[in-house]
């Protein structure tokens, strides 16, 4: 273990605003490299534009977003920034359809001049041994299950090589049946020491990798602290009535 | 459908034995017959040559139009605007005129029959094939723009790899109904000369008189051109449909 944890992710009183809408307000949190932060709170509480910012899918208005030492500016050297650390889950996967699921996974490393075409195939098979669908690489993204298409999402993230992993919602489109072989996949990411920070209602999966959770509501983070503390002795009012909505009866 | 036309042909032809059609004028049996139907068909070379370079420099033209038009910056797609409402107001002949006998003037150059037709079916189409293309790509999901920023690809690669497949498989019924209405209105450039099919009927039309008939093989020309042309995209399409099996 690292001794002096790095700050790979840290966000300043980052706000965001649709029109007249605030969908964050002056949000400020760290995340240390290795760290696991589950992220969760009522729909609509800014979750998913926290993570947006993280890799500038949404630009902040104000505030300041430091990822590995670059500062988030739109500049070229920001976006290199993000490209080079940030890795993305979608809650709708959004695969290449036309593309089979070796060329999803090869054709950001190879047209970024990360990698060799060789090299990226290589690379792609390995985390498509590790997503537990090697077999499916010729297909086509249609022709997989839900719970295959967004295991190929998270490879294909991980063949960018990326020190953060975002998931948001990652679970939230699948049918029942195929979220435990996602969130297995997860759960071993996270033991392998990658940086995660997960939107998710799972919180069972948020027990079990989570280093510090983070509960939101009206765009603003209303208790953050580490995983055990927050199930057991939430502080504030809100965020218990939020648990005992969604923790199983 | 290439059967049913034949099949009209025939009965025009049987018709033709009787009453007063005149069919001597293109039939195949005699030399003369022969050598008026070799000369109508000869316009098919040009009008194909035509049609299809026309069509390319629009499709490409139309592109170029239709990117500018999907960008958060309004000057540009306010150019997109300006430059769709305006081509599109041009009638095509009045744009063949135009392009043939005003535009050398104008730029002080000298044009061929040919560059001038393809100049000015290529600019009219352009305007059409840009809000295709623009509905196509807009037809893609946001997603699919998100997910090409978070594996590193820039806007050419995101467009190049991503969108632009995935829009022409959308697009590629309406990129195939450009095609048959382009060689319809390649016919229109027989009134500057060019040696297509209409201008061949006609020339054959004067030295004959039988308006009828060479007409009738004109009609039947185009009709037998544009429904291999039909064949073709739907055979493309069926194709592009195998590799993609999206939903």
């Amino acid at each position: 273990m690292q001794q002096q944890a790095q700050q790979i992710i840290q966000m300043r009183e980052v706000s965001k605003f649709f029109g007249s809408f605030q969908a964050l307000n002056s949000v400020s949190i760290d995340v240390q490299l290795g760290e696991r932060v589950v992220v969760c709170g009522p729909s609509g509480s800014g979750k998913s534009t926290l993570i947006r910012c993280i890799n500038q899918l949404e630009i902040h208005d104000s505030g300041s977003i430091v990822i590995d030492g670059t500062t988030l500016d739109g500049s070229k050297q920001s976006l290199r920034a993000i490209h080079a650390n940030v890795g993305m889950v979608f809650q709708q996967f959004n695969l290449f359809p036309h593309l089979t699921v070796l060329e999803n996974l090869t054709l950001g490393p190879v047209r970024s001049g990360q990698q060799s075409k060789s090299q990226a195939q290589e690379l792609a098979m390995n985390y498509l041994e590790r997503v537990r669908i090697p077999e499916q690489a010729n297909k086509y993204p249609a022709q997989l299950s839900g719970g295959q298409q967004q295991r190929v999402a998270i490879a294909r993230s991980l063949c960018m090589e990326p020190k953060i992993m975002l998931f948001d919602e990652p679970t939230s489109a699948l049918d029942p049946e195929m979220i435990n072989e996602v969130l297995d996949v997860m759960v071993e990411l996270a033991e392998s020491g990658m940086t995660m920070v997960c939107v998710t209602h799972e919180m069972g999966f948020a027990r079990r990798v989570a280093d510090k959770m983070v509960f939101m509501d009206f765009g603003a983070i209303v208790e953050m602290s580490d995983t055990a503390k927050f199930f057991e002795a939430p502080e504030s009012e809100r965020c218990q009535e939020f648990l005992q909505q969604i923790l199983p009866h | 459908m290439l059967r049913a036309s034949l099949l009209l042909l025939v009965l025009l032809v049987l018709t033709g034995c009787s009453g007063d059609w005149g069919w001597y004028v293109v039939d195949p049996t005699t030399k003369k017959g022969m050598t008026n139907l070799r000369f109508l068909i000869s316009g098919l070379y040009y009008t194909v040559l035509l049609s299809v370079t026309a069509i390319v420099i629009s499709i490409v033209l139309g592109l170029l139009v239709a990117l500018p038009g999907l960008s958060k910056n309004r000057f540009l797609r306010g150019f997109n605007r300006v430059y769709v409402e305006l081509v599109r107001a041009v009638p095509i002949l009045v744009m063949i005129l135009w392009v043939y006998y005003g535009m050398p003037q104008l730029l002080n150059i000298t044009i061929t029959v040919f560059w001038a037709g393809v100049i000015a079916l290529a600019l009219s189409d352009s305007a059409f094939e840009a809000e295709i293309f623009r509905a196509g790509i807009q037809s893609i999901d946001k997603g699919q723009y998100e997910a090409s920023h978070t594996v590193a690809l820039n806007y050419v690669d995101t467009m190049r790899f991503i969108i632009l497949p995935q829009a022409i498989r959308r697009i590629l019924p309406a990129l195939g109904n450009q095609l048959v209405y382009m060689l319809k209105m390649s016919s229109l450039v027989s009134v500057i000369g060019m040696q297509e099919l209409t201008r061949k009927a006609n020339e054959l039309v004067v030295t004959e008189y039988r308006p009828l008939e060479i007409y009738t093989v004109l009609l039947l020309e185009y009709l037998v051109l544009i429904l291999i042309v039909s064949a073709g995209v739907r055979w493309l399409e069926r194709r592009l449909q195998t590799t993609d099996r999206s939903t």
